[in-house]
């Protein structure tokens, strides 16, 4: 057993700052059994998010040490305990209190997308096929736990604040499993290009990094939609073609 | 006066994991307003969690399944204790309610022709768990949830429920406070569905988030309404045990289910050497039989690791206490060998078992494809809860409905894997569709403004008392004492403790303090919760004394066998005039005849 210290962003607001906490941790413990642990030992009051405490949820996402991850899924056996364990809450969304940031943007995002809707079915009996091969691809995307990491360390709305033109990595993700999806017959790549953003994305994949599901968010979600977007708006045949493709 | 904001709707829905969900859903369709009230994140809740998939006969992948083949494991698995009304419903009505889900956009594995496909599963006679890898649950609560944000419903995130409201007999309404600022807020509404969950935090070892404080099962209480079955809960057999910090964490059945054996310190497939009468018909005489059965071939019984939670849990229990466990305190649970049986082995476990693969590497350092791991028994869900209707999830209080975990009944003295992800679809709908149907028919009650003052000031007691205890430490002391004395194995000295010692952690719990303000503060939150804890406890344990027998869920060392005086009635608690909790037993109705046939059938 050793004594570490975590040094936990406390408090709301402008009060908010960096508070000191000792405790005992062992073998195979991780970030988030020491942060309980001072809530039950030291500090009742401190507040995490939590529910799973196996990385399937993705309730507990903070900073450790500056690196946007589950605390749930980081052992204390990975991190340097000579020097104290920084935790911090998401930056990229308005603080709330200590360890819990507001993600209710998040949510509002997704609703604006347009929903699921599927092909006539296949059967008489009201089901549809598909191979598994077809649904591999989506199924990766499905994999999401929506902790917002991407979002969190995305520099389109870390730095750049644009929470009202960009939609981030999640609901990159969140469209390509619906515009991807073997049923689905909804057209969603001009709302693409014109509400979620797409172009501001540049590709710097630091999304896929932290993803704790792994899905490789850049290359197999947002460059395949990059791509729908320039074969529908900008690839010249195809302008050509909608000139004098009667409307309706 | 306290101050408090006032929303109202037709139907309430309390809890957001796939039950409450689907019934907000339903609810919704029918053209009434829905609120839908999640103690955290919407999408976070324990759903998220299962594995293993959804059990439906469909009969994608053994084309003799069907309802009736359903109907009958689940009575064997319930141990003949279930209300039969909601066993037949159940099997009948779940295929639909998994169609119904890829028609909203999930995406299940497939079988080779293109249709849903489906797994073996402890108990259940063929293949029939429709799944996602081990992610089931994930898909479809993310599933009812981008459906459900575009039906119209009004969902309030990080919101607690601490009383209901009544206008006599009946429920009008719900008092509760938001997570982030810790203000007040009354629900008016025409009926009220809970979709709570469970009581697993009442223990040490569990698979269970804390949401899991038995807050349904005792706001019902409260309300006046039966709880039923409470002394069934079921301990997973297979949850972590190391490191300590993960130690209950859920290893799927699923592991089972594609070939995983259970082996003891002297390497011996211990399972081989017990098993029950009920199934003595259904398990293979040998380990190849067993791999048989798990490759689909149709001739072959399944491999003992595939009986009921209940007894595999107790084997399990029994393997150690003889000192033939592992060096963690559990057993060897092995999948890396079936690179005996075929080639691509590690490929194909990563495959079918990518989540078990991703938590035992990250968390344990262990490599399932090629080494075993470490499992034990883990508390995992309860089978009682409040005691409804069978056909309209409608509790004795008029109004109050229950469906999923919080609710008693479809899994009798014991439940089968993926029976509760199908549980929460089937019967999250129909209580959704007559909560609706009883808003409809029933105008708003009258809100009495004195039980908000009570509701209110019991709220906000652990603010008076800022030197007491902390509530964190009798929680704990709570946990250690359930697990201890109300756990996997029983007796009546240890149960007879475990109720004196409930009432001293009634007295300290009533002392506790918290320090700070209202707003997103754990430590109030955890004050709230053990008032629930405590009551859904002290249900456990009464009804586990009452039950002088060993039936699924419920062993008892000092009454070992199950007996005939036990068989046929169900244990039911409610609160008494003068508050103290009065317990009954209900018998249960007799089997309709044909049902009676299905069962016989079905031997």
């Amino acid at each position: 057993m050793t004594n570490a210290m975590f040094r936990v962003w406390k408090g709301q607001g402008e009060q908010a700052s960096f508070k000191d906490y000792h405790t005992d941790v062992t073998g195979g413990m991780v970030v988030l059994d020491a942060i309980h642990q001072i809530q039950a030992e030291t500090e009742p009051t401190l507040a995490c998010r939590w529910n799973c405490k196996a990385g399937k949820c993705g309730s507990c996402s903070a900073e450790i040490n500056g690196k946007p991850r589950l605390m749930c899924m980081t052992r204390l056996d990975t991190l340097d305990l000579s020097m104290p364990v920084i935790v911090e809450p998401m930056k990229s969304f308005p603080h709330i209190k200590d360890l819990v940031a507001d993600v209710s943007w998040n949510y509002e995002v997704k609703k604006r997308i347009k929903p699921f809707r599927p092909r006539k079915p296949d059967a008489p009996d009201g089901t549809w096929r598909m191979q598994q091969s077809d649904v591999d691809r989506v199924q990766e995307f499905r994999k999401c736990i929506e902790c917002f990491l991407c979002q969190n360390v995305c520099h389109v709305l870390r730095d750049h604040h644009k929470h009202d033109e960009f939609a981030g990595p999640r609901h990159f993700v969140y469209t390509a499993a619906l515009e991807m999806h073997p049923l689905d017959t909804e057209d969603r790549t001009a709302y693409l290009k014109d509400e979620e953003g797409l172009g501001y994305c540049n590709i710097t994949k630091c999304c896929t990094k932290v993803c704790p599901e792994h899905i490789t968010i850049t290359d197999n979600a947002i460059i395949p939609l990059k791509e729908r977007v320039v074969d529908e708006f900008y690839d010249p045949l195809t302008r050509l073609f909608r000139i004098f493709k009667p409307k309706g | 006066m306290s101050d408090y904001q006032t929303h109202e709707h037709d139907v309430l829905v309390i809890g957001a994991g796939g039950a409450g969900l689907r019934a907000a859903i339903e609810a919704s369709a029918s053209g009434v307003s829905v609120g839908l009230v999640c103690k955290s994140l919407l999408g976070k809740a324990h759903t998220v969690m299962a594995e293993g998939g959804m059990a439906a006969a469909m009969g994608n992948v053994d084309d003799r399944d069907n309802w009736k083949v359903h109907f009958a494991d689940t009575l064997r698995g319930g141990q003949y204790l279930n209300n039969w009304v909601m066993a037949e419903i159940h099997a009948k009505e779940a295929p639909e309610r998994v169609r119904e889900l890829e028609k909203w956009g999930a995406l299940f594995d497939r079988t080779k022709d293109g249709r849903i496909l489906q797994r073996n599963f402890g108990g259940h006679r063929y293949p029939r768990l429709a799944h996602v890898g081990d992610r089931t649950g994930l898909e479809m609560i993310r599933t009812l949830q981008d459906y459900g944000i575009h039906q119209g419903i009004t969902v309030y995130m990080e919101h607690t429920t601490t009383a209901l409201l009544k206008d006599g007999e009946r429920v009008v309404g719900a008092f509760g406070y938001d997570r982030e600022r810790g203000r007040f807020r009354v629900f008016k509404s025409k009926s009220i569905v809970l979709a709570t969950g469970g009581i697993g935090r009442a223990y040490k070892i569990t698979s269970n988030s804390w949401e899991y404080t038995g807050d349904g099962q005792a706001l019902a209480y409260y309300a006046g309404a039966d709880l039923m079955d409470m002394e069934f809960i079921q301990f997973h057999p297979t949850g972590m045990v190391w490191p300590p910090s993960v130690r209950g964490i859920l290893v799927t059945e699923g592991v089972r289910g594609e070939g995983g054996r259970l082996l003891n310190s002297k390497g011996e497939r211990f399972m081989f050497n017990d098993i029950p009468d009920l199934y003595k018909n259904q398990v293979a005489k040998d380990a190849e039989e067993g791999w048989r059965y798990v490759e689909g071939d149709k001739n072959a019984n399944r491999p003992p690791e595939l009986l009921t939670r209940d007894h595999v849990a107790r084997c399990i229990n029994r393997e150690v206490k003889a000192g033939r466990g592992s060096p963690h305190g559990g057993v060897f649970l092995d999948i890396s060998w079936i690179k005996e049986k075929v080639s691509n082995a590690p490929e194909r476990i990563k495959k079918k078992l990518p989540s078990m693969y991703h938590q035992f590497k990250e968390l344990a350092g262990v490599d399932i494809t090629t080494e075993p791991m470490e499992v034990g028994p883990t508390t995992h869900y309860v089978m009682g809860g409040v005691r409804v209707d069978g056909i309209t999830q409608m509790s004795n209080v008029p109004g109050l409905f229950a469906a999923g975990e919080v609710a008693a009944g479809l899994h009798g003295a014991n439940r089968l894997g993926g029976n509760s992800l199908s549980d929460l679809l089937v019967f999250g709908k129909r209580a959704g569709e007559h909560a609706a149907e009883f808003a409809k028919k029933h105008g708003a009650g009258k809100i009495d403004e004195a039980q908000i003052e009570t509701a209110a000031k019991k709220a906000l007691s652990p603010f008076d008392r800022p030197t007491g205890e902390n509530p964190y430490a009798v929680q704990h002391a709570l946990q250690e004492m359930m697990q201890d004395k109300v756990g996997i194995v029983r007796t009546e000295a240890d149960m007879a403790s475990a109720l004196d010692g409930l009432a001293v952690l009634k007295k300290r719990a009533a002392g506790v303090g918290i320090d700070g303000n209202r707003e997103y503060n754990p430590g109030w939150h955890t004050a709230l919760d053990l008032d629930n804890l405590l009551i859904a406890s002290e249900a456990a344990t009464r009804s586990a004394l009452d039950r002088q027998e060993s039936r699924g869920g419920h062993f008892r060392e000092d009454h070992q066998e199950k007996k005939k005086e036990f068989s046929n009635h169900n244990t039911v608690i409610r609160r008494g005039p003068d508050g103290a909790m009065q317990l009954r037993r209900e018998a249960i109705p007799a089997l309709r005849d044909d049902l009676k046939q299905v069962i016989e059938e079905n031997k």
